[in-house]
């Protein structure tokens, strides 16, 4: 528990952490629903979209849609972000000799990072839904729309963007413990999660291997799970696997990442 | 003993950066662990830490293995420079390494007290100079009142007036029974500062023992003319150009006999090495 204090107290004190957080905010507000109002209200070109849909995707009891569909790219970039700054970050500063020498176990510390992150990004969904929800409500209410409050099934699109967010912080913690740094593993997270599985995906049209091997990637798993609990519109959202697979496929990258990162921080030196 | 290994080892590939250390540090004593930059100090200090696994060897710090919770909950340590969250202030960075130590605030405020940075504590670490971050990484080795304090080079980048700050807080450290392993490179510091020394060089532990051991028995300095009727009558002299080196320290009953056989004696002194020419000694460095 020390440990979780320990970094909870860091990360809450970090700007990064909020800037982050204020960053996605602003971006799901402005594509989920500042752009569909201005189109709605106006716009000579709504991307093929109906004055229907755009009403449907700015509706409240669609929230849990709107938060989730945001997570396979750009929030999950965002995330990645973090957790391979909070991470990668320790090296440069120094700090992981000081907690590796505090007390607590390795396992421990490295859980203690996790569980601290865990609370962060749980924090960073629950403030994109409250933000959304308030958009939707206010939306609705100006445009005087019948609008009723999200069913149940909104558990499910929040569950799925928990593991969603759960995957690319697990992503993140990976590269910063691999890299031993903050510059290298956000580059390379970053890359992996804007280009490389989108020009996978290209490829894929190409060849068929390669296609069915991006649906599985993290990305790729990610867009099907958001795709699978109603998630639509926003880049990186697939529906080629069902969402038992894809959140099957997240399960296992979050075990992946996590585990491996633990191991190499127990039993790797730290010179 | 506090602290001992027995032939640590730590090899990376076939180079060995620390070869067969067998060194003890006692309860309440201040250990100054010398050697030029890169002779294995802050290595062997990591595996006493368990930052770094031995490749072979054994060590035991407190009577535990290096780095189990154990042992570190009664060890702070100060290694190569502090490690601190460079956007938080000082007595945050601290109470996030109390959290971790499972020590309260009463320490934070004390640990502040004792290194003399409460007026500075909620300015940010960045903002430090390196003095005070120095101090700030005593003061987090300090948290919880640990039996022994590591710290490894402790005064490096600090100024003249820094590097006295830092001596004296260690001093008064070890006034209160505080037993210390200081890391250095500096003869000076550890002569001024230690109890007992381990030197090491390429990775071996080449001796061990107090400063006074090292620096060897005081030898007597004699000018006298004539010099060969002088070396005649003192047994045991050595003749070094125009003086004499006799191991003797009753130099009264020397210069009398010098005297009584009309030996016109001009200088008399004790000699002794310096610990600098010691370590060059056994260091081969220059």
């Amino acid at each position: 528990m020390g440990s979780v204090k320990a970094e909870l107290l860091r990360l809450w004190k970090w700007p990064a952490t909020w800037v982050l957080i204020g960053v996605w905010l602003v971006m799901t507000l402005t594509f989920g629903y500042v752009f569909n109002y201005l189109a709605l209200n106006g716009g000579t070109n709504t991307r093929d979209l109906s004055q229907q849909q755009l009403i449907s995707a700015m509706q409240p009891e669609n929230v849990g849609a709107a938060v989730v569909r945001g997570l396979p790219m750009f929030g999950g970039a965002i995330i990645l972000v973090l957790a391979a700054l909070a991470v990668g970050s320790g090296y440069g500063w120094g700090t992981w000799k000081t907690t590796l020498t505090a007390g607590p176990r390795r396992v421990s510390a490295m859980a203690g990072t996790l569980g601290a992150l865990g609370i962060v990004v749980v924090l960073l969904v629950a403030l994109t839904f409250v933000v959304n929800l308030g958009a939707s409500i206010t939306i609705a209410s100006l445009e005087g729309w019948d609008w009723s409050l999200p069913g149940l099934g909104v558990f499910q699109a929040l569950g799925a963007s928990l593991l969603i967010a759960a995957m690319w912080t697990g992503f993140g913690v990976f590269l910063g413990v691999v890299t031993k740094g903050p510059a290298l593993a956000v580059g390379l997270g970053l890359m992996w999660a804007i280009v490389t599985e989108n020009l996978l995906r290209g490829v894929g049209s190409l060849l068929g291997p390669v296609e069915s091997l991006t649906k599985v990637l993290p990305g790729g798993s990610a867009g099907n799970l958001a795709g699978a609990v109603g998630g639509s519109g926003a880049p990186g959202v697939l529906t080629d696997l069902s969402g038992t697979t894809a959140a099957l496929f997240l399960v296992g990258y979050v075990v992946f990442f996590v585990g491996a990162a633990t191991l190499l921080k127990v039993r790797r030196d730290l010179v | 003993m506090i602290v001992t290994t027995e032939k640590l080892t730590k090899r990376y590939g076939d180079r060995a950066v620390v070869d067969e250390v067998s060194l003890s540090v006692r309860r309440g004593e201040v250990y100054g662990f010398l050697g030029p930059n890169g002779a294995g100090k802050t290595t062997t200090i990591r595996m006493l830490l368990g930052l770094v696994k031995p490749t072979s060897g054994t060590a035991s710090v407190l009577g535990e293995a290096p780095g189990t919770p154990k042992a570190l909950l009664k060890v702070g340590s100060l290694i190569e420079g502090p490690g601190f969250y460079p956007y938080l202030s000082g007595r945050d960075n601290l109470r996030v390494h109390a959290a971790r130590r499972g020590v309260g605030r009463t320490h934070v405020e004390a640990a502040l007290e004792q290194v003399d940075l409460v007026g500075a504590s909620d300015e940010k670490f960045r903002r430090y100079s390196l003095g005070m971050k120095q101090r700030l990484g005593v003061a987090a080795a300090l948290l919880g009142r640990p039996e022994l304090l590591i710290l490894d080079e402790p005064t490096n980048g600090l100024d003249p007036a820094g590097m006295a700050d830092m001596r004296d807080l260690v001093r008064a450290l070890a006034a209160q029974g505080q037993t210390v392993l200081l890391s250095s490179h500096l003869l000076g510091e550890v002569e001024e500062i230690c109890d007992r020394v381990g030197v090491i060089s390429q990775g071996r532990l080449v001796a061990e023992s107090t400063v006074d051991q090292l620096r060897g028995d005081t030898v007597l300095l004699i000018r006298a003319d004539p010099i060969e009727k002088a070396h005649v009558l003192i047994e045991g002299s050595t003749l070094h150009g125009d003086v004499l080196h006799v191991r003797e320290t009753d130099a009264g009953a020397l210069v009398r006999t010098l005297v009584h056989a009309d030996v016109d004696v001009q200088e008399v002194r004790p000699l002794r090495r310096t610990l600098e020419e010691v370590f060059f000694e056994m260091t081969g460095a220059a």
